[in-house]
């Protein structure tokens, strides 16, 4: 059994009480160690990568206890890939609070920032239903102090509406787990996918009710219409680096939906059938079109960027709502990219808001300090955002539109259109932002000294999508065999071991 | 005592979305806390209802109820009351600073001002 697969949970659950108790009053230690420990996750997590990569899917059983009864943490080729993501993007972030001082504008960064990647890696790598919503709050309890890091009234109350909108999601996944769990009497994913295979024909109806509950909880993380308005006002008022972290918390609807999805309820289980790819279908069409729309109707520049990230989702749900393993590797890249490209441009968005306290986008404002560095940081991101070459976007977009020629007529038409009205909104906004600015005479505002760490934390994210573009070819051909894995999960049942099956 | 169960859940449910529903923060959060209750019951039900039946093994006893379900409620029960503590300590933090508990965001009138009590 190889350990190593819980120490991304462990690692920093360890660390954060340590950061509470020990070092709550020297920032700078906090600092040290929450680098550190962000960096050893890093380290961690690309060890898994190699492992998931070379083994076949690996479970890791806490306690000993035998499958069906005790929680499993489960390391496949999805799994890993998440928390390597997760990881990479946090050690960004968290180089990024620190140069930018975020960190310091309020207690506790640091700790809640390691809770929120413990929540976030243990989501990803359980194997369990019920587990999953345990880190699911472990994850949100973080996401609400950090939502609310550094005061102020408009971020505390638009705190207040994101934790009721998540309370009330827990809810129905918990009446949707009950449910599942009433019917088939198991929570272990490995276990649910043998037992739902072979449900009996009076039971099905019951269960497609709970499998659309657990879509629903899905849909709400992941920020499909109808269930996407708690994302602009939460993402506009969030920190600029809790913004830019939470743009993995979305892909944990997007991990959920495919995790659930190709093992629990594929396609061709009798119970369920196509519902949910139905469902994903026609609901991710309107969210690409809700989003682009946003874009081009935003008044301030991070709910643009938070309507970017719908958008985004909106696409990802398309490749994902196809079920086949093309299109779930497409989604997987697309994922990928979506994940580090909206990060990117929150953080961008976080330098404009920094130099001077008004993004609003209605008219122009004075000039803001390293205006011209900035504004090409705003055009990378952007380029990759709206899905232009050469960044990964446009080859992000191109699989999943290669991946979706049987539904061409009305799936190409609305990607390429959303494209285009993304495009346009990109353009109003930069310019608004960048060029007006030199319109108005009043004089530049008094420039914060520029921070190198937080510059270069930026351009660093741009450079991995400069990597993901360069490197496309052996990235695919590693997400082809990830995406054929979860299409055929024999492999990850078998690595459960739950008796009678061997 | 399922239907009485049934419509407890029922009951509950409807009374806390009702409650979710309202504008200020005092209601929404007791409309949460009721639907929590609502849910852990229905986790307790799911398991099946069972009268004087033990969770545990014992030698002499033929027949038991289900013991996950009430680890389940329990975890559920825990994760809720802290998440309530959030929630309540949140929005009073948001009702000291704006100086009303509405959970709407609409108002933008005397918004200049916001900015001014960052701390």
């Amino acid at each position: 059994m190889n350990h190593w697969i819980i120490a991304p949970v462990i690692l920093p659950a360890l660390l954060a009480p340590l950061i509470i108790l020990l070092m709550r009053n020297d920032l700078l230690l906090q600092r040290v160690f929450s680098i550190a420990g962000t960096v050893a996750l890093t380290l961690i997590s690309f060890a898994l990568l190699w492992a998931a990569t070379v083994n076949p899917p690996e479970v890791y059983f806490p306690g000993d206890w035998p499958a069906p009864f005790g929680i499993v943490l489960v390391l496949d080729r999805l799994s890993a890939l998440m928390v390597a993501l997760t990881a990479v993007l946090g050690l960004a972030v968290v180089l990024y609070a620190i140069g930018t001082g975020w960190d310091a504008r309020g207690r506790h960064f640091h700790a809640l920032f390691q809770f929120q990647l413990m929540g976030i890696c243990g989501a990803f790598l359980t194997g369990d239903a019920f587990n999953l919503f345990v880190f699911f709050e472990v994850l949100l309890i973080a996401s609400y102090g950090l939502m609310v890091h550094g005061g102020g009234r408009e971020r505390t109350r638009a705190g207040v509406q994101y934790i009721a909108f998540n309370l009330l999601g827990s809810s129905l996944l918990l009446i949707a787990l009950a449910s599942i769990y009433a019917i088939t009497g198991t929570l272990n994913m490995a276990d649910l996918a043998v037992k739902v295979a072979a449900l009996p024909e009076g039971d099905a109806a019951l269960m497609r009710v709970a499998a659309v509950m657990l879509i629903l909880v899905f849909a709400i993380k992941g920020a499909l219409v109808p269930l996407q308005f708690w994302l602009p006002g939460t993402y506009a008022n969030a920190p600029g680096p809790v913004a830019a972290l939470f743009s993995v918390m979305t892909k944990i609807g997007a991990y959920a939906i495919i995790r659930i999805g190709t093992l629990v309820f594929p396609p061709d289980t009798p119970a369920t059938g196509t519902l949910i790819a139905d469902l994903l279908l026609g609901s991710a069409l309107i969210t690409l079109i809700l989003g682009a729309v946003g874009v081009l109707g935003a008044t301030t520049l991070a709910r643009m960027v938070a309507y970017a990230g719908i958008a985004s989702m909106g696409t990802l749900f398309l490749a994902i709502a196809a079920f086949t393993p093309q299109a779930t590797a497409a989604a997987l890249y697309y994922m990928i990219h979506s994940t580090l490209a909206t990060a990117a441009m929150f953080l961008v968005a976080d330098l404009v808001l920094s130099r001077r306290q008004d993004d609003s986008l209605r008219h122009s404002l004075p000039p803001i300090a390293q205006s011209g560095l900035i504004a090409s940081l705003f055009f990378a991101t952007a380029i990759a955002m709206a899905g232009m070459p050469p960044l990964s976007g446009f080859l992000g977009k191109l699989l999943v539109l290669d991946a979706l020629r049987d539904q061409a007529a009305i799936v190409w038409s609305v990607i390429l259109v959303t494209s285009l009205i993304t495009i346009i909104g990109f353009a109003r906004g930069g310019s608004v932002l960048f060029w007006k600015s030199h319109a108005s005479d009043e004089v530049v505002e008094t420039a914060p000294e520029p921070d190198p760490l937080a510059f270069t934390m930026v351009i660093a994210l741009i450079g991995a999508l400069g990597a993901m573009t360069v490197f496309a070819g052996p990235l695919m051909g590693w997400l082809e065999v990830a995406a054929a894995e979860l299409h055929d999960p024999a492999a990850y049942i078998a690595a459960n071991r739950l008796p009678g099956s061997e | 005592m399922e239907a009485l169960v049934a419509s407890a859940i029922g009951l509950m449910t409807a009374a806390g979305i009702y409650l979710t529903l309202r504008l200020r923060t005092f209601p929404v959060i007791v409309g949460l806390t009721l639907l929590s209750y609502a849910v852990n019951v229905f986790i307790f039900a799911a398991g099946r209802l069972a009268v004087n039946m033990p969770p545990i093994y014992d030698a002499a006893v033929k027949s038991y109820a289900d013991p996950l379900p009430q680890a389940l409620v329990l975890t559920a029960i825990v994760i809720s009351f802290g998440m309530t503590a959030v929630i309540v300590l949140v929005a009073l933090a948001a009702f000291l600073k704006s100086g009303h508990d509405r959970v709407d965001m609409t108002d933008e009138p005397d918004d200049a001002a916001g900015t001014g009590d960052r701390e």
